[in-house]
Order: C-alpha cells, then sequence, then structure tokens
C-alpha cells in the first residue's frame, strides 16, 4: 500500500502529471471572480470564503479522472487488483495519493489567494481549517466516482455530474463554517459536521470504491 | 361550473399545463414503447418456433 | 409460493401484463376525476386564492419524486445481495418516472411560490432538496445509459443510488441547517387538526392515489420493456453466434 502510494505522488508530481493542473486551475478561478462581480472590497471580503471553497471543490473535480483513468489505459490496474493489496486498499491509497497532490496544496494556497479576494484578517485561520477539514472527503468521494467510470470511454463529464451532486453536504458546511468563523459567528456544529462527512467517508467510501473497482475489472 | 380564476390564472394554468403535457409525454413515451418492444418479441418468438 | 417467484422474468411479464391496462386504467381515471374536482369544484383559499388548485399536482407527484427513489433503492439493494435481473430492470424502468415527478414538483413548486413568496426561486431548504434529487436522478440515469454491458451496470447503478441515498439525506440535513426556509410543513398528516380542509383533502387523496396507480403503471410497463429488450438482444446474439 505504502509502495503503491509512493508511486502514485511520484507519477503525480513528474511532468504531465497534472500536479500543477489544479492548483493553476484554483488561480485561474478566483482571478476571473473579480472580473465577474467587480472590484468592490467589500463584496468580495464577503464572498470570498464561498469563491475560495467552490474553486477548490471544482479544482479536486479537475484532477479525479486521471486517477484511475491513466492506470486503466495503460493495463496497470488489473496488475494492481492482482496483487494481493485488496482493492479496498487500493482505493484508500489512491484517495490518499490525490489529496496529497491536490487537497493539500490547494489548502496551503487558498490562503494566498484569499488576499486577491480582499479577505479580513480574521477569514484565514477558518479557511484554510475548513479546506483542511473538507478536501479529504473531496478526495475520497471523488476517488469512489473515478471508480465507478473507470471503464467508461469519455467518462470525464459523467464523472463530474455523478460527483457533483455527492460534494453538496461537504459544501455547505465547509463553505458555512468559513463563513461563519470569518463573522465570528458560533462555528462548532458544521465544524463537527464537516469532520463528521470527512470521517465517514473515510471510513465507508473505499468499501463502495473497491466494490466498483471489481465489478469493473470483472 | 363557472371558473373564476381570479388574478393568478396565468400561474395556475401554466403549472396545470406544464405537469400534464409532462404526464402525458412521459406515459406515451412509456406506452409506444411497450407496445412497440412486445410486437417485435412476439415476431421474434414466432420466427423461432416457425 | 413466495414473492421470489417473481423475479422470473417470465412469470413477472405473464403476471404483470394483465395488471397494466387495469392499473393504467385507473391511474388516467384517478387523476382525470380527482384534478377536474380539485380544479372546477372546489373553493379559493383563503391565503392562497385560485394558486390552492396547485397542491393536486405539487403534493402528489412530490411524494412519488421521493418514494419513486426509496423503490428504486431498495431493488438496487435487492438486486445486489439477491442478483434478480427483474429487480435491476425495475430500477432503471422507475428512475425516468422519479425524474419527471421531481421536474413536476419543482416546477409547480415554483409557479406557486412566484404569487405567494413573489419569487420564482428561493433557496428554501424543501425546494433546494428537491433540486439536488433531481442532481442525483439525473446522475443515475446517465450512468445507465453510459455502459454498454447490462449486469455492469445494473451493478454500478445500485451501488451508485446506494452512496448517493446516503449523501441525499446529508444534503436534506445540510440544506435546512444551511438556511430556514419559507415552505409551510408536512400538507399531509393523520393529525386532522394540522391537516388542511377537507374540501381539498377528498380531491387530493383522489389526485395522489391516481399518481401512485400511474407510477405503478408506468414502471411495471417500463420493466416489462426492459425485459423484452433484453431477451431480444439475447436472441440477436444466439442468431449471430449460430450464423457465424
Amino acid at each position: 500500500m505504502k509502495a503503491l502510494l509512493l508511486r502514485d505522488l511520484r507519477l503525480a508530481v513528474r511532468a504531465g502529471g497534472g500536479f500543477g493542473l489544479s492548483l493553476a486551475f484554483f488561480l485561474i478561478v478566483t482571478v476571473l471572480v473579480p472580473f465577474a462581480v467587480g472590484p468592490e472590497a467589500d463584496t468580495l471580503s464577503r464572498i470570498g470564503p464561498g469563491v475560495l471553497w467552490v474553486g477548490a471543490l471544482l479544482a479536486t473535480l479537475l484532477s479525479l479522472d486521471r486517477q484511475f483513468a491513466l492506470d486503466h489505459e495503460d493495463g496497470a490496474l488489473p496488475l494492481i487488483a492482482t496483487s494481493p493489496l485488496p482493492l479496498e486498499a487500493v482505493a484508500l491509497a489512491k484517495a490518499v495519493a490525490h489529496w496529497l497532490t491536490t487537497g493539500l496544496p490547494l489548502t496551503l494556497a487558498a490562503a494566498p489567494l484569499g488576499i486577491l479576494l480582499n479577505l479580513e484578517g480574521a477569514s484565514f485561520p477558518w479557511l484554510v481549517l475548513t479546506l483542511a477539514l473538507g478536501t479529504p472527503a473531496l478526495s475520497v468521494i471523488g476517488t469512489f466516482g473515478a471508480a465507478l467510470t473507470v471503464g467508461i470511454k469519455r467518462g470525464g463529464l459523467l464523472l463530474s455530474l455523478l460527483v457533483l451532486p455527492l460534494y453538496v453536504p461537504t459544501l455547505i458546511f465547509g463553505a458555512e463554517a468559513a463563513r461563519r468563523g470569518a463573522m465570528g459567528l458560533e462555528v462548532a456544529t458544521p465544524l463537527l459536521m464537516l469532520a463528521g462527512i470527512t470521517l465517514g467517508a473515510l471510513a465507508l467510501l473505499p468499501f463502495a470504491a473497491g466494490a466498483v473497482l471489481r465489478i469493473n475489472l470483472r | 361550473m363557472t371558473l373564476e380564476l381570479g388574478k393568478y390564472a396565468s400561474e395556475v394554468l401554466s403549472a396545470y399545463g406544464v405537469s400534464l403535457a409532462l404526464l402525458v409525454g412521459l406515459s406515451g413515451w412509456s406506452w409506444r414503447r411497450y407496445r412497440r418492444v412486445k410486437a417485435e418479441m412476439e415476431r421474434v418468438e414466432r420466427g423461432r418456433d416457425g | 409460493m413466495s414473492i421470489w417467484e417473481y423475479a422470473n422474468p417470465k412469470k413477472f411479464i405473464a403476471t404483470t401484463a394483465p395488471v397494466i391496462p387495469w392499473a393504467f386504467g385507473g391511474a388516467i381515471l384517478c387523476i382525470v376525476v380527482g384534478l377536474i374536482w380539485g380544479f372546477f369544484l372546489t373553493p379559493d383559499a383563503d391565503r392562497f386564492g385560485s394558486t390552492v388548485k396547485i397542491i393536486y399536482l405539487h403534493v402528489p407527484s412530490a411524494m412519488i419524486a421521493i418514494n419513486g427513489w426509496i423503490m428504486m433503492l431498495v431493488a438496487s439493494l435487492i438486486w445486489l445481495i439477491r442478483r434478480h435481473h427483474v429487480s435491476a430492470l425495475a430500477a432503471k424502468a422507475a428512475a425516468p418516472v422519479g425524474m419527471v415527478m421531481t421536474l413536476i414538483a419543482l416546477w409547480t413548486g415554483a409557479v406557486w411560490g412566484q404569487p405567494m413568496w413573489g419569487t420564482w426561486w428561493a433557496w428554501d431548504p424543501r425546494l433546494t432538496s428537491f433540486l439536488i434529487l433531481f442532481l442525483f436522478y439525473l446522475g443515475y440515469v446517465a450512468l445507465w445509459e453510459a455502459i454498454p454491458d447490462p449486469d455492469q451496470a445494473a451493478d454500478l447503478t445500485s451501488v451508485l443510488c446506494l452512496v448517493g441515498s446516503v449523501f441525499a439525506l446529508l444534503s436534506r440535513y445540510a440544506v435546512y441547517f444551511w438556511n430556514q426556509g419559507l415552505h409551510q410543513g408536512a400538507t399531509l398528516s393523520m393529525d386532522s387538526e394540522q391537516h388542511i380542509a377537507d374540501v381539498f383533502w377528498v380531491p387530493l387523496v383522489v389526485c395522489i392515489a391516481g399518481f401512485i396507480l400511474l407510477f405503478v403503471a408506468l414502471v411495471l410497463m417500463r420493466t416489462g420493456t426492459e425485459i423484452r429488450l433484453r431477451r431480444l438482444r439475447a436472441l440477436e446474439r444466439q442468431a449471430q453466434r449460430a450464423a457465424a
């Protein structure tokens, strides 16, 4: 499992692995928003946390279909499946690798991008905290979606259609906690719910992802 | 049977119109497909027996 | 004699074929009677004016939209556990019906909300939940369409249905947390103190019965179609192999 994790990390960092792509996408989305809604500092700082959450979510989505598709194309996936490692663990390793290469950098990048959106000082820690709590859930849910669509040609669009509704609760609690934190309101409930979703998804979804991988490899 | 919908006539009528159109469309589509596939099935079964 | 006998496709078709016209006819009868009754013969409500007539479409379609998904969930579970093809095909057959019902509920809700709340769309928890439910239906149908192998498609959509149900439920709670709504509470309640007046209640029940019958008829019909289509495809393959 560790070997698979390291292999995926190496593949992602290598040129053409798409490591920087989602970060660049995140940057561009954040830069485009002021063009669309206008440069007023008040508006931007009010919608900032939500915009960064949506941006991070879309950037996560962008890199999902590479997860299994590349291994599927070059025939590595059946080989991985025949290894003694259960497919559930494979799915978990893939999700962790995905989070380390997209979720974590996105979380770290959110703070500097927040400056572009005129975020107030109090917003930053909450934004980074909620993203750190929420992006693992996005990665695991996305891994399930990628496993579901691995056999489908040009499944990228379908993958988005399937995964985006699944992202709704994570987005609501994450963005809500970031918003409330920025305004100095009570944040315990959304934070706990967000953490709960992440832990629940981490615990259960690798099994679902493993099951659909097995079906897809049959 | 006088009908006075008052100022909300357009809302009520459009709700009914669109909903009924959707229901009729769905039913008609399902029914036509059901009949077509059933006929096709019977044709094939006859061909196999004969 | 057990219920699993109907899992045999032949038996299923033989049993349901005579039921379909009756259910379909009954559905049309109930819906026509209920809607005419509701549309022409009920008074306007104080608060709603004539828009109260929308309830005869809004409530039944919303009920079927939710219960249709639950039926798909049960059918998916049966498929995953007992591998009865009829069950998987019934889930496939129900999805477009549920999707259209969700669309009707959303449309009638929007049209009703416009004069009552002064807006076509409010990010009210109930409305938002239905929009999310619609997205789930959309993804489910799209996944069925995308996979050529029927057994694989049945497996994958079933898992999606299970996972989707959990997340749909989560979304519901998230949405309630996120925004308190404009929408009134449940219309239907066994407690007669709470539910709406009898003049509206009786035609509404007739409409609900009609929608339920319509759902049953359409699902049986579409399941029959799917079973036959599968058999046709199998026969085709057989003929090709014989020719080769």
